[in-house]
């Protein structure tokens, strides 16, 4: 039996048509549709349920030692209350699965992981358990809303006590959002200034995501847009763009992968491939023709030879054309490459081109 | 749900409005849900000749994309070609604007494998 959040009778009355994803029962979208949602959030504020994503707690004397070994980012310099994206890596330096971390104390984090993975993470987790440390798997504790969107700040505050203009991109706080303390913090998937909640009090999170959808500003977008929007910025999602099978650096996620901390896994493999250099790097494409739209799994050729394949592609809402990322061997990852898509047997004509494809977002960084 | 009693129907979602030897054909308001969003039609060409279950068109929608089968033999005498600037007719008005060709019939005896609305009913509530 697939999960259901503490939001679905919300989603069910507002028509949402929905799916089952990672073993929750999500909304895909609601009567609106994928594009309009998506705009919406580009223009005004969407609410997202994402509920499914997983929180694992770390705490203990040695939780700071223990989560940097596990996490390819340097958790040491996160001070408390800060947040930070990163990913659990294997032995070989592929990824277990990517996240986000709380420090919500000196030795006290929260990690957000992929509903699909977090029985896997947690195993993980346990299995490579090092020192004082206390692990447990908290996601069925909380509710989560993502708030997207240029006017989030401004319609959430209406309903917070705290001053949200001061809580910096990548910042948490407890915030006193209609009379509760809740874990908010100034994050998303979207490219667009927001914020992420976290409700341990169901109840009070339904009062907020019913407050929050009486503003005008406001629309309930679902898992359909979320995925273009953060396609849009040229975010990775797990299980398409990154898994067990590509490696962090190949995949471009140089940037969360300190290779100066002390020790942690896939040190070594990562080392490794640093120096040699990786035989594949994800890229971004557009396609030529505005009806060519690339789609998971298909073969990409350069000159007749095939040099790659796609991971995400779609049309893009904002931009009205094909757009899409993919893995290309070395020597042809170069910005303005030509490559060829083979979209049910057509190679059609698109260019290498650089991140994110949408310009014009308000996320702050 | 809409499903138009005066229309056939095929298990594929494909609608078929015959008018004398001719059938119009497009896709079912159901079929236009589960794509949602299309954002471009693929369009054939007039004058090609089709067997039953050839490939009319590729729909593509943000999500997914869906071949549309030819319910009936025949060759096709016209294309709606206000689906290349407005694919989005195809979810706004299933059987009416949103209609995608018009076949001349060439095997009158293939209609009779296609299903009325109630018999359509039903393979949509098993789906």
């Amino acid at each position: 039996m697939p999960k259901k959040t503490p939001f679905f009778e919300f989603h069910k009355n507002l028509g949402a048509k929905i799916v089952d994803f990672a073993g929750f029962e999500m909304p895909i979208q609601y009567p609106d549709g994928i594009v309009k949602e998506h705009i919406w959030v580009r223009e005004k504020a969407g609410m997202f349920d994402v509920s499914h994503m997983g929180e694992i707690e770390i705490k203990g004397k040695d939780a700071l030692n223990f989560v940097n070994y596990i996490t390819s980012n340097d958790a040491s310099r996160l001070e408390v209350m800060q947040v930070q994206y990163s990913a659990f890596p294997t032995e070989e330096g592929t990824i277990v699965d990517d996240l986000l971390v709380y420090r919500l104390d000196e030795n006290h984090f929260l990690l957000v992981v992929n509903a699909a993975n977090i029985e896997k993470d947690y195993q993980w987790i346990l299995s490579h358990k090092k020192g004082d440390v206390e692990i447990k798997n908290r996601s069925d504790d909380y509710a989560e809303i993502a708030f997207q969107g240029p006017l989030s700040e401004k319609v959430l505050q209406r309903i917070t006590k705290e001053n949200l203009s001061e809580l910096p991109y990548y910042y948490a706080m407890y915030a006193t959002v209609l009379g509760k303390k809740v874990l908010l913090s100034r994050t998303g998937y979207t490219g667009e200034d927001g914020f992420e909640l976290y409700f341990e009090d169901f109840e009070h999170g339904k009062k907020v995501f019913l407050k929050l959808l009486e503003f005008d500003e406001v629309k309930p977008i679902g898992l359909g847009a979320r995925d273009t929007l953060r396609l849009e910025m040229g975010y990775c999602l797990y299980g398409n763009d990154i898994d067990e099978t590509t490696n962090m650096i190949e995949a471009g996620l140089s940037w969360i992968l300190k290779l100066d901390k002390e020790d942690f896994i896939g040190k070594k493999a990562l080392l490794k491939i640093k120096e040699e250099g990786p035989a594949r790097r994800r890229v971004a494409f557009i396609t030529e023709r505005r009806a060519a739209i690339p789609r998971h799994g298909q073969k990409i050729f350069k000159d007749g030879e095939e040099v790659g394949h796609v991971t995400s592609g779609t049309m893009s809402p904002s931009l009205q054309q094909g757009i899409g990322m993919g893995y290309v061997r070395r020597h042809h990852t170069r910005r303005g490459t030509e490559i060829e898509i083979d979209i049910r047997g057509r190679k059609e004509k698109a260019t290498i081109v650089k991140l994110p494809f949408y310009k014009n977002g308000t996320v702050k960084r | 749900m809409n499903i138009p009693e005066n229309l056939k129907y095929t298990k594929e979602h494909e609608w078929v409005k015959v008018e004398g030897e001719f059938a119009i054909v497009g896709i079912t308001d159901y079929a236009q849900g589960e794509l949602s969003d299309i954002v471009y039609v693929e369009l054939p060409e007039v004058g090609t000749n089709l067997n039953k279950g050839d490939v009319i068109t590729t729909l593509e929608a943000v999500k997914t994309v869906a071949d549309v089968y030819s319910p009936v033999s025949g060759e096709i005498v016209e294309v709606n070609e206000k689906l290349a600037d407005e694919p989005g007719l195809i979810n706004q008005d299933p059987y009416g604007e949103g209609w995608i060709v018009k076949i001349k019939i060439s095997n009158p005896d293939e209609l009779n494998d296609l299903l009325g609305a109630d018999e359509y009913k039903k393979v949509i509530e098993e789906d």
